[in-house]
């Protein structure tokens, strides 16, 4: 019987910093854990933040600095009074005993929590992210056991996150892994760019199914033809005098900025004479 | 939007430096950032930053050879009405203790702020720029425009104070004849240093899953035409701007009418005092004293420069950004008309 718990959302800011605490883990310390911070809601739970909490783990026993936590929360708290703990999240790959201990104090914490694994150490060549809620099994009664059901994630972005993570995206495709900040007409041109890369690859996808190499699919065609239709079409004169008036209205500011700053630089000249 | 309101307070500086290894006497060349702290910037713009525009925070890294290394960042909360016992010196070093203790880069290096339209010159930002810079060498304030990054690409921008106005600032003299000395103008404020956004390699295999599993289209929010509001408010705070800078300068002008008035009118007295003196003399009587001048006619008080440049400098900000924006959407029309060409 499956349980079907709530769905979990995620930030980039969230893995981003639970990837950062994974590298500068101690010494010896083969995974890190840490709080998950966010909002609930009655299906979803959103995670906006985390912090990771030191901690202690051998053999037969775990230590959690719970201090360190309830100081970190306080002063997370003051920043953003809306997150609340929801949950807690551990790198590595499988579940070990200990979780079950760490959850069990994080359920006095939140109700419900739920448990995030990243796999920092890439074991199955992925980085596999996994959301986990506990549930109850076993005998009532006898021996009562805490099983871990997966949750179903979603990676959802604020829109000025999604230009954030854009650009970290294409700062991996460079070089030595780093990339400046472009300015500028460079910013239109490279938008550009990516639009034409995507055209011709809808071409070549028309291309192949008019030759009969590709079956043709309904779907793709009712998007296409939207596509066409989103030019709206105009009349030449009417297109002539929309673009000339805006062309007018952006050179008649740049020349006035222009003027502004010859201005400020003359008065700055007059003062200092 | 809410109206805006200048920031009451910012981040203290640290009470000592920390020790950086080696002092360095060059300034810093380059700023690389990593994109966790990038991404912690926007999400808290986004989530606090809604109410009263600017969200600031303190900058956490190192310094390499002639670059610096931002590593992380951590929110500071606002400074609200009903906070009076909140004490930010406390935060701060709480927040950085326990960062030491998972092993996150301690060492202050700077601060950021985001920005309304790119209204960021101002006098609480000078200040706290030359708090940090004063007790850090290499500090920077980054400033983060959350309405131009909405717009289709990330706008952070890392600014220093130039060594003439740290002198400056230093010497507290910020009367016309001290700037003059000093000669600044108001480019020679702030100086930008060029940003490069670098990852480490996990982090890079995280964004690879992200792109592998993220199902929403890239928004091409960059090529939309239609932003002549944004056109409007800049325009409306450039002209607000020009309006303080015209009145600033009717004052200074009336100051130094006042003062030329003063020195024909002190000139006048002096001659009089002579003539009278020699006509004393003529007739034998004991000279008039001569009466301290200075304390006759007070001198006006020279209106403060520092405000004006710092008015003029921003206003330089705005007309860039103008500029910036006209010619993106110049291409942007011309882009269009070449779409519309094909069609017609």
């Amino acid at each position: 019987m499956a349980v079907h718990g709530p769905v979990v959302k995620i930030h980039p800011v969230v893995l981003a910093s639970i990837a950062d605490s994974y590298e500068r883990r101690n010494e010896g310390a083969s995974r890190v854990i840490g709080t998950l911070l966010g909002t609930v809601d009655k299906h979803s739970v959103e995670v906006t933040n985390c912090f990771s909490v030191p901690h202690n783990e051998s053999e037969d026993e775990v230590a959690v600095d719970m201090e360190f936590a309830k100081n970190m929360y306080d002063l997370h708290k003051k920043v953003s009074p809306t997150e609340v703990i929801i949950g807690w999240y551990a790198t590595g790959f499988d579940i070990t005993e200990h979780s079950v201990l760490i959850h069990e104090y994080y359920s006095r914490e939140a109700v419900n929590p739920i448990h995030l694994t990243v796999d920092t150490a890439l074991q199955s060549s992925k980085m596999n992210i996994r959301a986990y809620t506990s549930a109850q099994m076993g005998v009532p009664g006898k021996t009562v056991g805490v099983m871990f059901t997966p949750l179903s994630i979603k990676y959802i972005y604020y829109d000025t996150e999604k230009i954030g993570v854009g650009l970290l995206q294409r700062t991996r495709d460079a070089p030595n892994r780093a990339k400046g900040l472009t300015s500028d007409l460079c910013q239109v041109g490279g938008a550009a760019n990516r639009v034409q890369d995507m055209l011709t690859t809808v071409l070549a996808y028309i291309e192949d199914v008019l030759s009969g190499k590709v079956q043709a699919d309904n779907s793709v065609g009712r998007f296409l033809t939207d596509l066409v239709s989103k030019v709206p079409k105009i009349s030449a004169e009417d297109f002539e005098s929309m673009l000339n008036s805006n062309i007018n209205d952006l050179l008649m500011v740049t020349y006035l900025s222009n003027l502004t700053q010859a201005q400020i630089s003359l008065n700055e000249k007059l003062v200092v004479l | 939007m809410a109206s805006r309101k200048e920031p009451t307070t910012t981040p203290t500086a640290p009470m000592a430096s920390t020790s950086s290894g080696a002092t360095l006497d060059s300034p810093v060349k380059q700023i690389q950032i990593e994109g966790l702290v990038v991404l912690k910037i926007i999400k808290h713009y986004q989530e606090e930053g809604q109410g009263s525009e600017v969200v600031q925070g303190v900058l956490l890294g190192l310094v390499v050879e002639d670059r610096l290394e931002i590593t992380n960042c951590f929110p500071f909360p606002q400074h609200t009405e009903d906070d009076a016992d909140f004490d930010e010196v406390q935060y701060q070093m709480e927040m950085m203790r326990s960062l030491r203790h998972v092993n996150i880069d301690h060492l202050h290096v700077g601060w950021y702020q985001s920005t309304y339209y790119g209204s960021f010159v101002s006098r609480a930002l000078l200040d706290s720029q030359f708090s940090y810079q004063h007790a850090i060498e290499e500090s920077v304030v980054l400033v983060y425009d959350p309405i131009k990054t909405a717009q289709g690409s990330l706008s952070l921008k890392a600014y220093r104070l130039t060594p003439k106005l740290m002198e400056i600032c230093k010497e507290k003299d910020f009367s016309a004849e001290g700037l003059k000395k000093a000669m600044i103008g108001f480019e020679h404020m702030f100086e930008e240093v060029p940003i490069v956004i670098k990852n480490s390699h996990l982090i890079n295999v995280l964004l690879w899953e992200l792109e592998d599993k993220s199902t929403v289209a890239d928004k091409h929010e960059l090529l939309n035409l239609s932003s002549s509001n944004h056109l409007e408010k800049s325009l409306q705070l450039l002209m607000d701007r020009v309006d303080d800078m015209s009145q600033d300068i009717v004052k200074y002008n009336t100051y130094s009418r006042n003062l030329s008035k003063q020195q024909q009118q002190k000139h006048q007295y002096t001659q009089r005092r002579q003539q009278e003196n020699a006509q004393r003399q003529t007739r034998g009587e004991p000279p008039l004293p001569e009466e301290d001048i200075s304390k006759m006619f007070k001198p006006p008080q020279p209106p403060p420069r520092m405000d004006t440049l710092l008015i003029a400098g921003q206003i330089n900000n705005y007309c860039q950004n103008v500029k910036e924006f006209t010619s993106q959407n110049l291409g942007k029309l011309f882009m269009a008309e070449a779409l519309q060409g094909h069609n017609s």
